[in-house]
């Protein structure tokens, strides 16, 4: 049982005074202080948040989420402790100015009490790519959280908040989600700023929703959603909403869902098809109506996303040169060996194997072969994720192709680790929302499915998986 | 110096890209202001031109606009779908490790500019223009071990205009580039001030025997004129001298060096770059509608190609329109055209004032000797009223060219301009009676000469008229003293 009521209570509480903003803060930082050994967090910032709550607690509206204390991930700019992406290069840099979502969800009452970990710049799947520590499973401490939001998915089943922060680029939300077993929420592409974010890849990168439930999520989504002038890929929110409270279609009885074949097949641990099973069978006797669709570009989905994605990582850690902040190192003697050293000690061998392989495919003469013909599969990917919901509502698969892994089990191969993103990539190269939801346990370890829905159809999808959260309890 | 029959046998290839500064307030990614004239150093860098994590591009409209309008100033229109690339390199002076530009589909595709050298039109091709952001600027402090960095400029929004090869002389590039930058001030896309370097030049030179291009150099980084036609002429001379020796030439980037007038190999900092080009996923598509462009169309200032045949219809010499047509944009100088614009339905009158512009208001301007501080309507009231006087005989030329630059140094326009005129002795004396009482001296104290010119010495009557000028202090209108002279003696 959480110690955390519902979001939406918790604000109403603090609003009337039955609850104090501070003895939120304090609860927050005396479990994450209890829960230490896990390794979510690389820093808290206990004296900015104490002041926040004070400063709630003495006006009369606090807002929309007053009280309410949270965990972002450390790829969050936010003022305060250093903003680290779990990178030594980032070390010591202290973010002059904030997200565009941090300052939204504080405009509401939010304070945010510390920054989790995560693969640094977000690039892997387990937080064993941390820079500083890796990241254990809250239900098997011999295994990952997965990642890369590892730190904000174990933050959350820990207890330590009510809803943590993550960035879903591949899967780094959903994944995670599924392998500590909690909601994990990946918007349409634009629909949250990414101003103010580490980027990583910057033509999928999302910001991520962690919480113990829809509602949970729903409400600090309607609070970040929408355009930001600083951002360019930004959209229009919904004018209707994404709170529970604004009248979400909850409904399963006739909706077409679809499960997605090619996700099903091979490579698929048998006790996660299992629970996968189980969800169909649930959903349709609930009254909905479940196909199976083939998306035959969908095996190419991962191809293409490690063509693309380290290429936009190679073109957006180009900033990271140890001449203005972050690392540089002092021993250099002119500025190449200034670019070689700093660049060389303040990377990981994750950041490089990318920065590398995305050299690599946007060199000249090889991006055509890469780049380009990743872009055109891309574009088909789009097509047929479009014509299926054509016929369908929502598509249903597995997160992730196993439970929560040892930590260790992959590390020696990237590759292995690159196919835990495979059924997650889609959804963030078409742009498309997508959600993780508990489903069930494999043993002691959780087991999430996956929902996605057409572009910007964040409040169904949201409402659809209010409703199935409910059958699956 | 190159024997000119040698220089003869050689075909020479010229094309030019020039870096036009947009003038807009903020920098073409960022809310940063884009003015860094007189700001100190890294003053004018806010998150995203500092490149610090997070940071995300936002477009400028008006740099948008600005691209636009110089598009139609380039016979050219802005393409409805362009986009932007990362083109990346490292160095200190770049803080995101990559520019920001347009790579295969700019915003201004095709078009043309027309020069006149020697009497001859020609048009030069333009291949397309391209909107970036500049990159800062670094300082090499000399004898120090180390640089600095201002990134004031980092992002100021450029438009790289790509012409074709199409010139074939120094001249064709000087000519050139001084109708760019006629182009970009009359469109107002710039502020082109050359001393701020607003314009930047890269003269690309190539000589050969045949009709192909021979292998070209590319000098960066001009910033006059003179420059780009010295820089050229060096170029050709060079190339031409080593082909003659038997030698190649090697395509490369070179410098000039001001003061020894010479081109100077660049070698070093761009050896083989791959800049490794990528459509930027943080910007947009950039999509112009036809509202849009046709709005900006209609919006369009008169061009100086416009200006030219105007001004020619008015019978004003080829110099006389140049003078006008650059002072006009010139810094200190004030509006010329839109006067003369008002007045073409008075050809005559339109072409005296223009005239006396060119002449007294524009040559007073350059050497800032004008400080009345009147308006465009002040002005013209001034040029008609003098057109006024001037054509009834009230005023001879020399009181005409005074009085302009009596009242252009007066900081408004009195009621009555005649009165004041004649107040300060500017206005001829027309009163027959006045100058017949002069007339009656004059030839009196003069009666020898008087004498002579009633026998048919007419031309001595030219001394008369001096004699009734100087009597008058000048006053006099020297039609009406000559008539009264030659009534008096009975011609």
């Amino acid at each position: 049982m959480s110690q955390w009521p519902p979001i939406a209570e918790i604000a109403a509480q603090v609003k009337a005074k039955k609850l104090s903003a501070v003895d939120m803060v304090k609860q927050a930082l005396k479990t994450i202080a209890e829960k230490s050994e896990y390794q979510a967090i690389i820093s808290t910032l206990p004296d900015q948040a104490l002041a926040r709550a004070k400063a709630i607690d003495s006006s009369t509206d606090g807002g929309r989420l007053a009280g309410v204390p949270f965990i972002a991930k450390d790829n969050f700019l936010v003022y305060g402790p250093d903003t680290t992406a779990a990178s030594n290069i980032l070390k010591g840099f202290k973010a002059p100015y904030q997200a565009t979502v941090i300052e939204k969800l504080e405009s509401e009452g939010a304070i945010c009490v510390a920054k989790a970990n995560l693969d640094a710049f977000a690039h892997g799947a387990s937080t064993e790519n941390s820079d500083f520590f890796t990241t254990k499973n809250p239900h098997d401490k011999t295994r990952v959280p997965g990642g890369s939001s590892g730190g904000s998915a174990a933050a959350v089943i820990l207890d330590m908040v009510p809803f943590a922060l993550g960035t879903d680029t591949g899967g780094s939300t959903r994944q995670p989600a599924s392998f500590v077993g909690c909601v994990g929420y990946k918007p349409t592409y634009g629909l949250m700023s990414r101003s103010g974010i580490v980027a990583m890849a910057s033509s999928t990168d999302t910001v991520g929703t962690l919480a113990k439930s829809v509602e949970d999520a729903a409400l600090v989504i309607d609070v970040m959603a929408g355009k930001d002038h600083l951002d360019a890929t930004t959209i229009d929110r919904e004018p209707d909403g994404y709170d529970i409270s604004c009248q979400l279609d909850q409904g399963l009885r006739g909706k077409k869902f679809a499960v997605i074949k090619e996700y099903m097949g091979e490579g698929l641990a048998s006790e996660v098809r299992e629970v996968i099973d189980g969800v169909v069978k649930k959903l349709e006797s609930a009254g909905a109506q479940v196909s199976e669709i083939s998306l035959p570009s969908s095996p190419l989905s991962l191809a293409v996303y490690y063509i693309i994605c380290p290429a936009e990582v190679s073109s957006n850690l180009s900033r990271y040169d140890g001449q203005r902040y972050g690392y540089s190192d002092e021993s250099a003697k002119d500025l190449q060996e200034s670019y070689d050293l700093s660049r060389g000690h303040g990377f990981g061998k994750e950041n490089k194997r990318r920065i590398m392989i995305g050299t690599y495919v946007l060199s000249s003469g090889y991006y055509d072969a890469y780049y380009k013909k990743a872009q055109t599969v891309r574009t088909k990917l789009i097509n047929e994720f479009n014509s299926a919901f054509e016929s369908y509502d929502f598509l249903v698969g597995p997160v992730a192709p196993t439970t929560a892994f040892k930590i260790g089990a992959n590390a020696a191969d990237p590759l292995s680790m690159y196919l835990s993103d495979v059924m997650t990539v889609a959804a963030n190269l078409v742009g498309i929302p997508a959600i993780s939801i508990p489903a069930g346990k494999a043993g002691d370890l959780p087991v999430g499915v996956q929902l996605m829905a057409r572009q910007r159809a964040d409040r169904d999808l949201l409402g659809v998986s209010r409703s199935l959260e409910g059958i699956l309890k | 110096m190159l024997d000119p029959k040698v220089r003869a046998k050689y075909k020479v290839s010229i094309g030019i890209e020039c870096h036009v500064q947009l003038k807009t307030k903020s920098k073409l990614f960022s809310g940063s202001d884009n003015d860094a004239r007189s700001a100190a150093p890294n003053t004018l860098v806010n998150h995203i031109d500092f490149g610090l994590p997070g940071a995300l591009p936002v477009l400028n409209r008006e740099a948008v606009r600005l691209a636009s309008k110089m598009g139609f100033a380039l016979n050219s229109r802005p393409q409805q779908f362009s986009k932007f690339d990362r083109k990346h390199y490292f160095y200190p002076d770049l803080p995101m490790g990559y520019q920001i530009t347009q790579y295969d589909q700019p915003i201004i595709v095709g078009g043309s500019v027309d020069i006149e050298v020697d009497g001859k039109r020609k048009t030069i091709g333009i291949t397309r223009a391209h909107l970036e952001a500049d990159a800062g600027k670094s300082i090499h402090p000399a004898g120090k071990d180390y640089s600095l960095v201002d990134l004031n400029r980092a992002g100021t929004p450029l438009l790289e205009v790509v012409s074709e090869p199409d010139m074939h002389s120094p001249q064709d590039a000087k000519a050139y580039v001084r109708e760019l930058y006629l182009l970009a001030k009359y469109s107002g896309a710039s502020d082109a001030n050359l001393y701020y370097g607003n314009m930047r030049f890269d003269v690309n030179v190539s000589v050969s025997t045949s009709d192909a291009l021979g292998t070209r150099t590319e000098t960066k980084n001009l910033n006059s004129f003179r420059s780009v036609e010295k820089a050229a002429e060096y170029e050709i001379s060079r190339q031409i001298e080593l082909l003659e020796k038997g030698e190649r030439i090697v395509q490369e980037t070179r410098g000039w060096d001001e003061a020894k007038q010479k081109t100077l190999s660049q070698r070093g900092k761009e050896e083989a770059n791959d800049y490794r080009y990528m459509p930027d996923p943080d910007l947009p598509p950039l999509i112009l509608d036809d509202e849009y462009v046709a709005k900006i169309e209609s919006a369009m200032p008169m061009m100086p190609g416009e200006w030219r045949r105007r001004l020619e219809s008015l019978g004003l010499s080829k110099d006389a329109i140049e003078t006008l047509i650059d002072a006009e944009v010139e810094e200190g100088q004030v509006a010329y055209l839109s006067l003369i614009e008002r007045l073409l339905k008075t050809p005559q009158a339109a072409r005296q004032i223009a005239n006396w512009q060119i002449n007294v208001e524009v040559p007073l301007r350059r050497e800032n000797k004008l400080e009345g501080n009147l308006k465009d309507e002040d002005r013209l009231n001034i040029y008609q009223t003098a057109y006024e006087l001037f054509t009834s005989g009230k005023m001879n030329s020399n009181q005409t060219k005074d009085f302009l630059m009596l009242m252009m140094n007066q900081n408004s326009v009195p009621a009555d301009i005649e009165a004041f005129a004649t107040d300060k002795g500017l206005v001829q004396e027309s009163d027959e009676g006045e100058i017949g009482k002069i007339v009656e001296e004059v030839l009196a104290e003069h009666a020898k000469v008087a004498n002579d010119v009633k026998n048919g010495e007419i031309k001595a009557i030219g001394f008369l008229v001096g004699a009734v000028m100087k009597k008058s202090q000048g006053k006099a209108n020297p039609q009406l003293a000559q008539k009264l002279i030659k009534i008096q003696l009975g011609l």
